[in-house]
């Protein structure tokens, strides 16, 4: 019992880091129709830019408190991240709303190996340590533990969707992009700018992308060029599994796919004899992914049916 | 048009290049003949690729799976691998695992086809990105299996890979040793590049017979606009499924004849971003048609391995961030970014007009 | 002997979670009819095109195409079975020539494979052979002859809309089925379409036809059912139904015109 409990929290905190990227894809996807290959590595960029923030902030500024490092290497990495998915949202997605189905996804693949590219050109291919700036001792709940920076997770978390809530349901801007999300002729035609709309759903997501991406590293002690792959791939997964384009379902399919991911690796070895260990966890969410595409395919909270050509 | 006409009208011209490429590139050292043999390959998983994305729509990023299928089918049947994993194979024979050139071929393609279907299978009702995702997952899958299957029976010795792998014998003769024909002697990469030429040549053709074809329109129909196809009476899973199957053939003979040529595979060669780069080079050469296909597919090959000569200099200035590999990962992304906005049909696209229609004095709405 | 009744339905209904959207429908297309479905928007009309080209199932209803019991049970049969449809936004394959585009509606009607693409067997040249002059003569008996080797995407509207029609015609079908073969069509686009239907009624074949633009269905067809609500509430020939009150009250919510 003790060992669920510890991986519920486990599942808990992983599923609220994809939750955030998952975020990311659902709002773009129920805008324009795109799954943005790239967003994992948005991910990357931003828990990479914190990395150097951080160390050019912390020898800068000895006095100040690391967790008031963090939050402001944070701040500066969420905007050096919005910046560049807004560019790329201009240059390389916008030109190509009206094109064949084929040429966005060539060029959202296209731009995810770039950007892992240049963040290998940038930062260098290796394995880099990320700072502790939080205090490591863990606090003991039941027979399970919970660090400082797991809590910071959850936390934080919980704080990012309370002000994107409030943000889409309270405020114009938020109006403006569930209008466009249902019916994008209907709300240019009321004055919406999709092109502000689209643009902002990039930025938002960009920001939601390296919260998770500074969280990641903290969580995980490392930083590096291919760190945005999986998680990408993973939070993509949650999205669907929760109903692409609907927020909800967004933070739901990312905390199941966390529980089932942190639970299921757990126990994987029993289940099967010895034969798979956790080793096969990476290709859970895949599993994952055909099932629900292939039996539902909209998803847990979804209306939108996900093969409708 | 007129220039393509004229290089590839003269056929006899094109054909005496090929024939001839190894001597020309010989002198240079055989790294370069090395070098298009590699590029052979990668023609052959171009088009079989083209067969699903590019004449069927269908996109695939985990193409990569039918290639490492073929070549681990050949590892396993042609080396010791089995034979010292299992003692019981090791008993039913004696003289070790071996397999001639004609087993092989459609052993490969037969057991890729397979594999084609049955990955296929589960994206039939899928549209364009969730068939994509789905894919590299598959994609993805196969490479962890590969990597995992050393316990608890070693099947795939992990990443450790397979080695080593007998050479094929074509007529007798063994490709890895050279040919004495008296008046001069064909180093074991020429004789590969022969071997891979053939096949290239016969794969041309079975793709252009299929494109001018029920079957290879049918195809085309389902990319354009699967909804009119099925109202028009296309069994659009059946075509599907075949499109997969046949894609795959070519990756399976493909990644066995890699096996052969290398003497050893594993996990590494079959990664993602192999099956980005295919699909990179079916979409930059000319989506659907053979020569911007083969094309693609010969410029991405050859140029990492160009890059090599140019990404020396390269990397002492820039502190060594830039290597050949970097600097291929590089272009390949831009390329595949650039193209779409610039010449999204590819740098070799199917001409507009047919030649018919040339002769036809316009035409009145 | 080819069956004088091409269709007839009975007792077709079918429900959408609150909305009943077809209601004890019926009608009956004789061969060599060309047969309109009209009716104010929502009546149900193409939620009746869609049960019939397999789109999905009637909730009940007997269907019976050419003396057979048809019921489709997916998309793809339906073309099979005999009927053939065109798209009321016009589903050309784009980037195929209007050959190819007629050719490929040969696909049902014909049967060779990989093997035969790859091997070239007589059977697979001499079905090529024969599918591309089919494809020609149809594509000249739409009067396009001329644009055989001009990528569908680049035609004009009205010319595309005649390959969606010899495209159809290509399937040998027992009923063409038109979705609003006039939309977006001008007065002298009309006109020509209306010969064009003439001239397939005159060869014997059957034609449903969806139609909102009610001057050229009543031109043009022999038999009209009229739909509202979900329900028939005339059926006839053009005059006869032209003149029931009940189709004017639907149309224009007046028993008076």
């Amino acid at each position: 019992m003790d060992v669920l409990l510890q991986q519920v929290i486990n599942g808990l905190v992983l599923g609220s880091m994809y939750a955030l990227v998952a975020l990311g894809y659902t709002m773009v996807y129920g805008i324009i129709n795109l799954i943005n290959f790239a967003h994992g590595e948005v991910l990357m960029i931003g828990a990479l830019c914190s990395w150097s923030l951080i160390n050019i902030l912390q020898p800068a500024f000895p006095s100040l408190p690391a967790w008031v490092i963090l939050l402001m290497a944070m701040v500066l990495a969420s905007m050096a991240a919005a910046t560049l998915n807004f560019a790329i949202e201009k240059i390389a997605y916008r030109p190509l709303r009206n094109a064949p189905k084929l040429a966005p996804l060539i060029t959202a693949i296209g731009m995810s190996i770039f950007l892992q590219t240049i963040a290998m050109i940038v930062w260098k291919p290796n394995y880099k340590p990320f700072p502790t700036l939080l205090p490591s001792t863990p606090i003991a709940i039941g027979e399970a533990v919970i660090t400082p920076t797991q809590l910071m997770i959850l936390g934080l978390t919980a704080v990012a969707l309370a002000i994107l809530s409030w943000l889409v349901n309270a405020t114009r801007l938020g109006r403006a992009m569930r209008a466009t999300a249902e019916n994008p002729r209907m709300a240019s035609l009321m004055g919406v700018k999709p092109d502000m709309v689209i643009s902002a759903t990039f930025i938002i997501g960009a920001v939601l992308a390296t919260l998770a991406g500074v969280m990641w590293a903290s969580n995980y002690g490392t930083v590096h060029h291919a760190m945005g792959f999986l998680p990408g791939l993973k939070a993509f997964t949650a999205a669907v599994f929760g109903g692409i384009g609907n927020l909800g379902g967004a933070v739901v399919g990312g905390l199941l796919l966390g529980l089932i991911e942190s639970i299921g690796s757990g126990y994987l070895g029993e289940l099967t004899g010895g034969v798979m260990g956790s080793q096969y966890s990476d290709i859970f969410a895949f599993l994952v992914l055909i099932l629900v595409l292939t039996l539902r395919p909209s998803g847990l909270m979804g209306e939108r049916v996900a093969d409708r050509a | 048009m007129l220039n393509t006409n004229a290089l590839f009208g003269n056929r006899w011209l094109l054909a005496s290049v090929l024939l001839l490429l190894p001597f020309v590139l010989q002198p240079f050292g055989n790294a370069w003949v090395r070098i298009a043999d590699m590029s052979l390959l990668y023609v052959l998983l171009a088009l079989g690729l083209n067969i699903v994305v590019g004449y069927a729509g269908l996109l695939d990023l985990g193409y990569v799976a039918f290639f490492a299928v073929g070549a681990y089918l050949f590892g396993l049947l042609a080396s010791p691998h089995l034979t010292d994993a299992f003692p019981w194979i090791a008993a039913m024979f004696p003289n070790g695992l071996h397999l001639s050139l004609w087993m092989v071929l459609p052993m490969a393609a037969g057991v890729a086809a397979l594999f084609g279907i049955l990955l296929g299978a589960p994206t039939l009702k899928l549209r364009g990105d969730y068939l994509a995702i789905v894919t590299l997952g598959f994609g993805e899958i196969i490479r962890v299996f590969l990597n995992n299957l050393d316990q608890p029976v070693n099947i795939t010795n992990g990443p450790k890979g397979i080695g080593p792998i007998d050479s094929v014998s074509v007529f007798g003769h063994p490709l890895s040793k050279r040919l004495d024909l008296g008046f001069i002697e064909l180093p074991s990469v020429t004789l590969y590049y022969y071997l891979f030429l053939v096949l290239v040549v016969v794969s041309v053709v079975v793709c252009h017979r299929l494109e001018n074809s029920r079957i290879g329109r049918a195809w085309m129909a389902i990319r354009e606009d699967e909804i009119a196809a099925k109202a028009m009476g296309l069994n659009t899973r059946n075509l599907k499924l075949m499109a997969f199957g046949m894609g795959a053939t070519f990756g399976g003979i493909s990644g066995a004849m890699f096996a052969a040529f290398q003497g050893f595979v594993s996990p590494e060669s079959f990664s993602l971003m192999e099956s980005v780069m295919i699909v990179a080079m079916v979409v930059l050469g000319g989506l659907g048609h053979l020569p911007g296909v083969i094309l693609g597919a010969v410029l991405l090959a050859a140029l990492p391995e160009a890059l090599r000569y140019v990404a020396g200099p390269l990397q002492e200035m820039t502190g060594g961030r830039l290597d050949a590999a970097i600097l291929r990962q590089l272009l390949i992304s831009v390329a595949m970014v650039g193209i779409m906005l610039w010449r999204p049909s590819g740098l070799w696209p199917k001409p507009e007009h047919s030649k018919r229609l040339q002769s036809v004095e316009g035409h009145d709405a | 002997m080819l069956s004088q009744h091409v269709l007839q339905v009975a007792g077709v209904s079918k429900r959408f979670g609150g909305l009943q959207a077809l209601n004890d429908v019926h009608l009956n297309i004789e061969r060599g009819q060309v047969y309109g479905l009209i009716g104010p928007n929502g009546a149900g009309k193409t939620t009746f095109f869609n049960v019939i080209t397999g789109l999905y199932p009637a909730d009940s209803g007997n269907f019976v195409l050419a003396d057979q019991p048809y019921q489709p049970k997916d998309v793809h049969l339906v073309a099979k079975a005999g009927i053939a449809r065109t798209f009321q936004n016009i589903r050309l394959f784009a980037d195929m020539t209007a050959l190819e585009n007629v050719m490929v509606a040969r696909h049902v009607r014909t049967h060779s494979g990989l093997l035969g693409a790859i091997f070239r067997t007589k059977s697979f040249t001499q079905e090529e052979k024969e599918i591309a002059e089919r494809a020609h003569e149809l594509l000249a008996y739409v009067g396009i002859d001329t644009l055989a080797d001009v990528k569908a995407r680049t035609l004009s509207y009205g010319d595309q809309r005649r390959l969606e029609i010899a495209r159809a015609l290509a399937t040998d079908p027992q009923l063409l089925a038109l979705d609003e073969p006039a939309a977006g069509m001008n007065a002298t686009e009309k006109v020509q379409l209306r010969a064009l239907i003439d001239k397939i009624r005159h060869d014997h074949r059957t034609v449903l036809l969806i139609e909102h633009d009610v001057k050229l269905v009543m031109g043009l067809c022999d038999r009209v059912t009229v739909l509202d609500e979900g329900q028939v509430i005339a059926e006839g020939t053009p005059a006869h139904v032209q003149r029931d009150a009940r189709v004017m009250q639907a149309y224009l919510g007046t028993a008076q015109v």
